[in-house]
């Protein structure tokens, strides 16, 4: 299901202009976000970005300094979050020790007029949709780790909330765990239609997981999009560095679509810069593309420096007087490898296809 | 509203409402405030002013001040206090020092019934050690030649049963700072083939340093402000806490005695901002990824060690067994015959056995009363949402008594609660107001202890709650009443076992019929009959003993009921 932004729907929440000061740290900076409903989106940026506190000014814990939140039509701006509807998971968990599963899956299902029985057959259907019907009589710490976060996700879509939001769900658990949970939030997500909001610093898990990725670093939004777009055509050297791996290469434009770098000239999309100015050159290592001989726009000869064997690709580290001290790095295939018996030291003709190449003004401080 | 009217309004603050959770919570934490105000803070602001007033309520500036500091007999009793204290904290930081040691990083056995037996002094009144020090080297002292002649009348008497007092303190804290070592750093130099002694300046001393500090400086303010035990073996040497209450008692020089109270605060606060700073410091030492010291076996040490264990262990639990000799021998040193005479308390002036019993109902209603307000308190200021400001304000007034000695908070209530136009003025002599009191004087610890334990719960449920629309005092009940249980108990056990021994506020307060078992110890040996004083001491002791083992086997009870969902 494809939920982006469709002008013709009105936005389940809306987030207008929406900053955060404490003390005098400006946590989020002019945040203005629609979020339609039905949608999973992911908050995805490094540690201290503002994601956390964005979630928590969407739920009233740690309300903005200045700025909108409208949810479902309504200002919720200024509510308490007891006053708001939303249903939350931490990272923690924040599962109650001393109770058993079902009471704390139960726990949001009491003092709302359902009897015993009704809260009881309601407590098993969430036991079973998030795959532990058997487990209601044991306590938290009995449990594993993700078992814990998915009785803490039936506790937060216990009493059919309008909006999941989920802080770093998964962060605590191993890799493993964490794949397979990725999946089964993301299917109980699109059964629900829940409209969800995710934060999470692990780009993989926002790639994977979010119908619009919300990028974001010192408080501001980098990008908005969906995981190809934000992974295809980011928007900034920032977006492009934190999402995927990323050669920049520092160039000049040197003609409407030309840049040169070091001794070579290449081809690429970028009539929006003007000529003599400093550029950089992003191009991802799937997307350099090593082939026989030189007999095209953007190809060029390298040598390869060294080689990682990664499993299913090599990942090569090309020296060329393209990109100066920096070596290119280029993924290559077993396949080829073993074809052309690559190995250290070797010359090779590379090719990077005009419409992969991203470029960005100004020269890229490295941080 | 069109998108362009919608952007013309400018970006206004927002101002967070309050939901219902925000209402009450608020409301309980500002009773709890108000209490603090009432029992603490104006009284002390009365005392201040009556020591700025002349007898008959006019101001007169600092006259009294300088009436005090004019008369030598009155002031030489600071530095008595000075000395007196400085002396206890040297010999009692050193001593606690080897002790806890010993303990954490030496082999000796029974390391458990040796901190138990260091925990005696804590339940008994400071009275006691000094009783005991009668019998041993009073004028008819069982051993009094080994004093070659000094009497124990004075400061050598206070200095001991101060160290008796003050011991148990110091080797709470030092243990704690010397437990929290990293073996990795000794590892470190043992392979830089550092020497011993140098591993102990370079890593044990630096490393415990801020727990050594804290402890001398817990010492101290125990020390210069203890009234027990300079009252019962001081003789003719006068300290400060002893003046405010000759001023207040003998002479009914209320005036003075605030002068004097007012005297012994300063050095006091300063002691309690110090310990405060350096509480912070030792935190920071903590690194999550330290790895436990695991001290190796050493004959020649281990053995010295025990030895050391076992004489702290003599001195400890002689003094109880002296006093509990001498309350059952007849008429000591004429007639040693056993006899439960010296028990017959309502034969002595002193409140007889109706103040024992006194003694359990206020520890009980302190116990009760205490706990249920200092939790509630540490829960609001902990768990409340927003309000800086007034949370601010609360830890404020929360931190306020530890810096405030128990005489000064005693008198400081004759001067508010026994004021004619005071409305709260029925309280006086009441137990109530011994309650009030004894809650307000222990106050800071047991929020400590209450605060310490709520930082430990996930800061996350009081958020799920309001998430799930629940009232936080649902959560508040079923949640963090029960998972804080272990500290709970050790805060009503702690406001227990010092309301039983306490002395020095409630001195000012009791009534006709409301004396007290630490109080009569006090009158009893005042007016000679220091068996029975003894034999009273000793039914404390039992008391709080027996309520810390009940205390001990409760917890283990709790601990077993609940070990399903405590986290492995």
């Amino acid at each position: 299901m494809s939920a982006s932004a469709s002008s013709e729907r009105a936005p389940y929440l809306r987030i207008e202009s929406l900053t955060k000061v404490f003390g005098h740290f400006t946590a989020l900076e002019n945040i203005s976000l629609e979020i339609f409903e039905g949608e999973f989106v992911c908050f995805l940026g490094p540690s201290g970005c503002g994601k956390t506190t964005l979630l928590r000014a969407i739920a009233g814990l740690d309300i903005q300094t200045e700025g909108r939140v409208e949810q479902a039509g309504q200002d919720i701006s200024a509510l308490p979050p007891s006053e708001r509807d939303f249903g939350i998971v931490f990272q923690s968990y924040a599962l109650f020790p001393n109770m058993t599963v079902a009471k704390n899956v139960a726990y949001g299902l009491e003092n709302r007029k359902a009897s015993k029985t009704e809260i009881k057959k309601r407590v098993t259907e969430l036991l079973e949709l998030v795959g532990l019907p058997e487990q209601g009589n044991k306590y938290p710490a009995q449990l594993s780790g993700g078992q814990q976060q998915r009785i803490a996700l039936a506790r937060a879509i216990a009493t059919s909330p309008g909006l999941l939001l989920l802080d770093e769900p998964l962060s605590a658990l191993d890799a493993k765990v964490r794949a397979r949970l990725r999946h089964e939030v993301k299917d109980l997500q699109r059964k629900l239609g829940i409209t969800t909001v995710m934060v999470t610093h692990d780009q993989e898990e926002a790639l994977t997981m979010a119908d619009r990725i919300v990028v974001m670093n010192q408080g501001v939004i980098e990008q908005v999009g969906t995981p190809v777009e934000v992974y295809r055509e980011p928007v900034t050297s920032f977006v492009a560095d934190f999402i995927g791996t990323m050669n920049f290469v520092p160039g000049k434009m040197i003609g409407r679509d030309r840049v040169r770098l070091g001794d070579v000239e290449i081809v690429c999309d970028a009539d929006a810069i003007a000529e003599g100015a400093d550029v950089t050159v992003a191009i991802r290592p799937e997307d350099v593309i090593l082939r026989d001989e030189v007999s095209d726009e953007n190809t060029w000869r390298a040598q390869v420096k060294s080689m990682e064997f990664l499993g299913s690709f090599v990942r090569a580290e090309l020296d060329s007087d393209a990109t100066g001290k920096e070596p290119l790095l280029a993924d290559v295939s077993i396949n080829f490898v073993r074809s052309h018996d690559l190995k250290q030291g070797d010359a090779v003709t590379l090719k990077v296809p005009r419409e992969r190449i991203r470029v960005y003004s100004g020269t890229r401080r490295h941080e | 509203m069109s998108e362009i009217a919608r952007r013309a309004i400018p970006a206004a603050a927002i101002k967070p409402k309050l939901s219902r959770d925000d209402w009450i919570m608020r409301a309980f934490m500002g009773v709890i405030a108000l209490y603090l105000v009432v029992a603490l803070a104006l009284p002390l602001y009365t005392m201040l002013s009556k020591s700025v007033q002349a007898k008959d309520g006019s101001f007169i500036g600092l006259t009294n001040y300088f009436e005090y500091f004019g008369t030598p007999a009155l002031s030489y009793s600071i530095n008595n206090s000075l000395y007196i204290a400085t002396l206890t904290t040297l010999i009692t930081v050193t001593l606690a020092f080897t002790f806890a040691y010993a303990i954490t990083r030496s082999c000796v056995p029974f390391k458990g019934l040796f901190k138990v037996i260091a925990m005696i002094p804590i339940l008994v009144p400071s009275l006691l050690p000094g009783i005991a020090l009668v019998y041993l080297f009073g004028n008819q002292g069982m051993i009094k030649g080994l004093l070659f002649g000094h009497s124990i009348y004075g400061p050598i008497g206070i200095v001991i049963a101060e160290v008796f007092f003050t011991l148990p303190h110091a080797i709470i804290i030092i243990v704690t700072a010397l437990s929290i070592a990293d073996a990795r750093l000794y590892e470190a130099a043992v392979a830089l083939r550092a020497s011993k002694l140098k591993i102990f300046f370079t890593v044990t001393l630096p490393g415990c340093r801020y727990g050594l500090i804290s402890a001398a400086f817990v010492v101290f303010t125990l020390a210069i402000t203890d009234f027990g035990a300079p009252k019962v073996i001081g003789g003719d040497f006068n300290v400060l806490a002893t003046d405010i209450y000759k001023q207040v008692i003998g002479q009914q020089n209320f005036e003075m005695g605030a002068v004097v109270s007012v005297v012994l605060l300063i050095p006091a606060v300063f002691a309690f901002a110090v310990d405060r700073f350096v509480q912070k410091r030792q935190v920071a030492l903590l690194s999550a990824s330290a790895v436990t010291l695991e001290p190796k076996p050493s004959r020649r040490f281990d053995m010295s060690m025990l030895s050391f264990l076992i004489l702290i262990s003599v001195f400890l639990i002689g003094m109880l067994a002296v006093c509990q000799y001498a309350a059952l021998i007849k008429f000591y040193p004429y007639n040693l015959s056993f006899s439960l005479r010296n028990y017959q308390f309502d034969l002595m002036d002193g409140g007889g056995w109706a103040s024992y019993w006194n003694s359990i109902r206020m520890a009980t209603y302190t116990a009760i009363v205490g706990t249920v307000v200092v939790f509630t308190g540490a829960y609001m200021v902990e768990k409340g949402r927003g309000f800086n400001q007034g949370r601010t304000v609360f830890q404020f007034l929360a931190m306020m008594p530890m810096a405030v000695p128990g005489l000064v908070l005693g008198l400081a209530y004759i001067f508010f609660f026994n004021h004619p136009d005071n409305p709260l003025n029925f309280l006086y002599h009441t137990m109530a107001i011994l309650v009030i009191s004894t809650v307000v004087h222990f106050y800071t610890v047991a929020h400590l202890t209450a605060v310490t334990a709520l930082k430990q719960m996930d800061p996350e449920f009081e958020a799920v709650s309001a998430s799930l629309k629940q009232p936080f005092y649902k959560t508040f009940w079923r949640v963090t009443v029960p998972v804080c249980l272990p500290a709970i108990l050790d805060i009503s056990i702690y406001l227990f076992v010092n309301a039983m021994t306490t002395v020095s506020a409630v001195v000012f307060l009791y009534g006709p019929d409301t004396a007290l078992a630490s109080v009569a110890v006090l009158n009893m040996d005042d007016a000679g009959d220091i068996a029975p004083a003894a034999a009273m001491g000793m039914m404390i002791f039992y008391t709080a003993a027996g309520v810390r083992i009940l205390h001990h086997f409760a917890s283990r009870f709790l601990e077993r009921r609940t070990q399903r969902w405590r986290v492995r």
